[in-house]
């Protein structure tokens, strides 16, 4: 067939363009004269044209004029002209555009011409971008054509009504009996189609689905051994495999009738395990034919022979050089994990070491699979490839092999020890892609595992000692440091090596980590903190310690600034009180209502409603015997590490002292204590909202222990404008009788904490 | 595999959902879309297949995770073939469907080069088009679809006065 010359010279004149800017010049002068001739009359040029103009279109440049011409070609009686005109049709227009309409008629024309090409033409546009209003219109004369005694027709209408089916659901009634007729035919084309259609048929109506399995199941069986015992059959044959694209359709009808279904899935059996068996695995043909088969087995109501056969067919792709088929296997192992577990572990030292494997997507897979193949019998030898795997995997897949290896660790730690070591290890290894509340959560395991203190100090000290780039590592290893460092000092330890060092030494650790520019804010508060928390634990060096905490009393960051003057506090005014506050922390409980350390839980405000349930725990004021008024937020202090003192001495340093206890999504509630008598306290608690929106039925609501009476005076209003235009306030009186004091209180009851609920 | 839940209906879509041919400086040379989706929407897709698919080592897995669906690709000398396949689909027949068509390709226009399909991009449609139709494969055996164009070329010669009916074997 002879080539378009004018195309191929366009063609030409665009490549030979040197520049962006040189090619526009030529587009731009080409579409000219293209549109200069869609105006004239026919000149036998017009297929010409039109093809350009597509050329045009596929390198970007906007094409939309082209449309109306689109239409006239299709109308030509020329098939050349009605070629491009529908190839014009399939580029430009999409059933979004109002053209699309236009060339309807002359689709429904050509689809009983006398010609099959033009038919051919017709019925691939309207597959191609038909519109729903076309679809229902043409369906019967689709649904003739699927009648039809032409084979080439046949396959196209097959594919036709498929796409019909898929824009206007309600058709597919029409297309049953005409589906049911074509599946005996002998053309692979219109077998294949009609197999896609009914496939289609099926998904859609369950009804649809019942008879078609009642009755094509023998039918396909039939078809598939056809397919798979049968000579070598020139027409079809790829690489050894009989029509491999018709077996795997088939494949998947039967999956989908099978499904759910013992009558079906017995039906089948016999021919998967023939498939399974006979399909030959040296090219990738073959395994395409495998790999459907096995989904097959794996989705269908199969006997369990069937199953494990199916799960070794994908352990030998596990083992197959070419990398696709190792991915795909592991995506389907994957996928059957859960359900066919042992069959899985089977193949666990292969899926392990494809953790090795050059390719990231193999490394991912076959870190999913490790993770879901991790049970309390193999947790160690799995963790122990993890590991390796995890100190030389690739950057994108770190925090999620971390989070995994938590996971795991959490689950089935054979020992605390190893639990801790582990974490440990991870932070070392990957310390930068850990989640935020992995610090909370080792803390509070450290903090359960009273018989492993002194263990754990001594390694987290020679971590620090070792690197302080890894800052949630630095983090922990300074609150243990805090805590436990007396511990450390003591110079003995059972489980491992003791340190000598001296009080000076563990002082220099913790200074380097406040002054090293690689740690972050949180992690020098994390550091001061735990200095401050030596001072009750050693003997000598207090004075050091003093003049640290006085220093970053004028640090710039504001948080540090804060937390050295307070600290400055404790040691002049306070004191006397400073053991107590630095004591131990007490074993820490995950509250009882279901979150977590470390969070408070809290729906953010909605803009349009009033802000519903935000927990916030505080302790009210509780009276020792004699003693100042001091708060204590007991779960505030347990949750966030970090501003373990701040609110206490907040409190404790204003003399009518005014403590913010809320302040998110715009709320504020601050909270004034004044005592009056003895026993007796006055909280005034006020509230105030600076969002946009008017919060209305807004109630405090208090709860204190039982040896404490509370009487909540009535609220100065029940609403908060926005924009902070009236606070409201209430009056809580409080009278503590028996002066019981929070020490003595049960540190781990909930009830020592008062709940302030905002509805 | 998700159960049919008897009481919606899912919806369903075509296996394939695009395909596209670009050469290693990423300039497109065929494109074929089985979904209706804006051109805006169209030319973010080739951007990003292309960034996607070049930047690939080479020795990696052809499969590529993407959105809700599956990118298959194949190097083929000069060109990339980019399928666009649902999720659902066998990856593996999706590298033959690839395949296929560059078979095709070849038989039509002779040891096939890239040339061919800039200068002639309307008969790599023709043949496209013969081969899959509406996101599925419409024709298996390759002596069909080559039968089917060079009839269809030969009408495109004489298409001046009268019609007449060929009929195909097979």
């Amino acid at each position: 067939m002879s080539p378009s010359v004018p195309l191929q010279e366009m063609i030409r004149a665009i490549r030979s363009a040197r520049t962006q800017c040189e090619e526009r010049g030529v587009i731009q002068r080409e579409c000219a004269a293209i549109r200069a001739q869609f105006r004239q009359t026919d000149n036998g040029g017009r297929s010409h044209n039109l093809a350009k103009l597509l050329y045009v279109h596929m390198l970007g440049y906007p094409a939309h004029f082209g449309q109306m011409e689109c239409v006239r070609m299709i109308a030509s009686p020329r098939y050349s002209e009605k070629r491009v005109g529908y190839l014009g049709a399939m580029m430009l227009l999409d059933e979004k555009q109002d053209a699309s309409l236009l060339i309807t008629n002359s689709i429904k024309n050509d689809l009983s011409h006398s010609n099959q090409y033009v038919q051919s033409l017709a019925l691939c546009t309207l597959a191609c971008m038909g519109s729903a209003e076309m679809c229902r219109d043409l369906a019967p004369e689709i649904d003739r054509l699927l009648r039809s005694s032409n084979s080439y027709i046949k396959k196209k209408a097959a594919l036709c009504a498929v796409h019909i089916v898929r824009k206007v659901h309600e058709l597919g009634e029409l297309f049953v009996p005409s589906a049911r007729s074509l599946l005996s035919e002998k053309n692979h084309g219109v077998l294949h189609g009609a197999v896609v259609l009914i496939t289609e048929l099926c998904e859609r109506s369950p009804e649809t689905l019942e008879r078609f399995r009642k009755v094509s199941v023998p039918d396909l069986v039939q078809i598939m051994k056809g397919l798979v015992i049968s000579g070598y059959s020139p027409d079809h044959d790829v690489a050894g495999v009989s029509d491999p694209f018709l077996q795997v359709r088939i494949l998947r009808l039967l999956r989908i009738l099978g499904r759910n279904n013992e009558a079906a899935s017995d039906a089948m059996n016999d021919l998967l395990a023939q498939v399974a068996t006979n399909t030959d695995s040296t090219k990738t043909v073959g395994n395409a034919v495998l790999y459907e088969t096995v989904l097959s087995v794996l989705d269908i109501k199969s006997e369990s022979g069937l199953r494990v056969l199916a799960v070794n067919i994908l352990g030998r792709f596990l083992l197959n050089n070419d990398r696709n088929i190792r991915y795909i296997a592991m995506t389907s192992l994957q996928k059957i994990v859960s359900t066919d577990h042992n069959a899985v572990q089977r193949h666990r030292g292969t899926i392990v070491d494809c953790l090795k494997d050059q390719d990231a997507s193999v490394k991912r897979r076959a870190l999913e699979l490790s993770l879901a193949l991790v049970s309390a019998s193999n947790i160690r030898s799995m963790m122990k490839e993890l590991l390796i795997f995890l100190s030389s995997c690739p950057p994108e897949l770190r925090a999620h092999a971390a989070s995994g290896i938590f996971n795991a660790a959490e689950r089935y730690a054979p020992s605390k020890r190893w639990h801790i070591d582990t974490i440990l290890h991870v932070l070392t290894t990957a310390g930068g892609d850990v989640r935020d509340e992995t610090v909370p959560n080792l803390i509070q395991l450290i903090t359960n595992t009273s018989e492993l203190h002194c263990y754990t100090v001594h390694k987290l000290y020679r971590a620090l000692l070792t690197d302080i780039s890894q800052q949630p590592l630095v983090q922990v290893a300074c609150w243990c440091i805090g805590e436990y460092g007396d511990l450390l000092l003591k110079g003995e330890c059972q489980e491992t090596e003791a340190v000598q060092v001296t009080e000076d030494d563990v002082l220099d650790a913790l200074e380097i980590v406040l002054q090293s520019h690689m740690s972050t804010p949180t992690t020098r508060g994390f550091a001061l903190t735990a200095t401050m928390k030596l001072s009750t634990r050693i003997t000598d060096n207090v004075d050091r310690i003093r003049s640290i905490v006085s220093i970053y009393g004028s640090c710039i960051d504001v948080e540090l600034q804060q937390r050295a003057v307070e600290y400055n506090a404790l040691f002049k005014k306070y004191d006397h009180m400073r053991a107590a506050v630095l004591e131990r922390m007490p074993v820490i409980q995950k509250n009882s209502l279901g979150q977590t350390n470390g969070e408070l839980s809290e729906e953010p405000i909605k803009e349009s409603q009033p802000g519903k349930v935000k927990q916030e725990e505080m302790a009210l004021p509780q009276q020792p015997a004699g003693q100042n008024v001091y708060l204590t937020f007991h779960k505030l202090v347990c949750s966030t590490y970090l501003n373990q003192f701040k609110v206490f001495f907040m409190l404790l340093l204003a003399s009518a002292p005014t403590v913010t206890v809320y302040e998110k999504n715009g709320v504020t509630l601050t909270l004034i204590c004044e005592r009056q008598s003895e026993s007796g306290l006055t909280v005034t608690l006020t509230a105030s909202n600076s969002t946009d929106s008017d919060i209305s039925s807004f109630t405090l609501q208090a709860a204190v222990p039982k040896s404490v009476q509370l009487q909540m005076r009535a609220p100065s209003r029940d609403s908060l404008p926005a924009h902070g235009g009236a606070k409201l306030t209430q009056l809580v009186v409080l009278n503590n009788p028996n002066k019981v004091g929070l020490q003595n209180a049960n540190r781990t009851v909930p009830t020592s904490l008062t709940s302030i609920k905002m509805s | 595999m998700t159960d049919l839940d008897p009481i919606s209906i899912q919806a369903t879509r075509a296996s394939m959902r695009f395909l596209l041919l670009f050469s290693r400086q990423g300039r497109l040379r065929l494109q074929k879309w089985y979904t209706a989706i804006s051109e805006r929407e169209k030319k973010k897709i080739i951007r990003e297949m292309t960034t996607m698919v070049l930047a690939r080592q080479p020795r990696t897995c052809n499969f590529i995770q993407w959105k809700d669906m599956k990118i298959v690709y194949k190097r083929y000398a000069s060109l990339y073939f980019c399928l666009g396949v649902e999720h659902e689909e066998n990856e593996l027949l999706a590298l033959e469907i690839i395949h296929r068509y560059v078979e095709l390709l070849d038989k039509y226009f002779g040891n096939v080069c890239e040339l061919d399909i800039i200068f002639n991009f309307e008969k790599a449609y023709f043949i496209l088009d013969e081969f899959l139709m509406g996101g599925e494969i419409q024709e298996t055996s390759k002596q069909i679809v080559n039968r089917a164009i060079e009839s269809s070329d030969m009408l495109q010669e004489d298409d001046h006065s009268e019609w007449y009916e060929v009929e195909l074997f097979g």
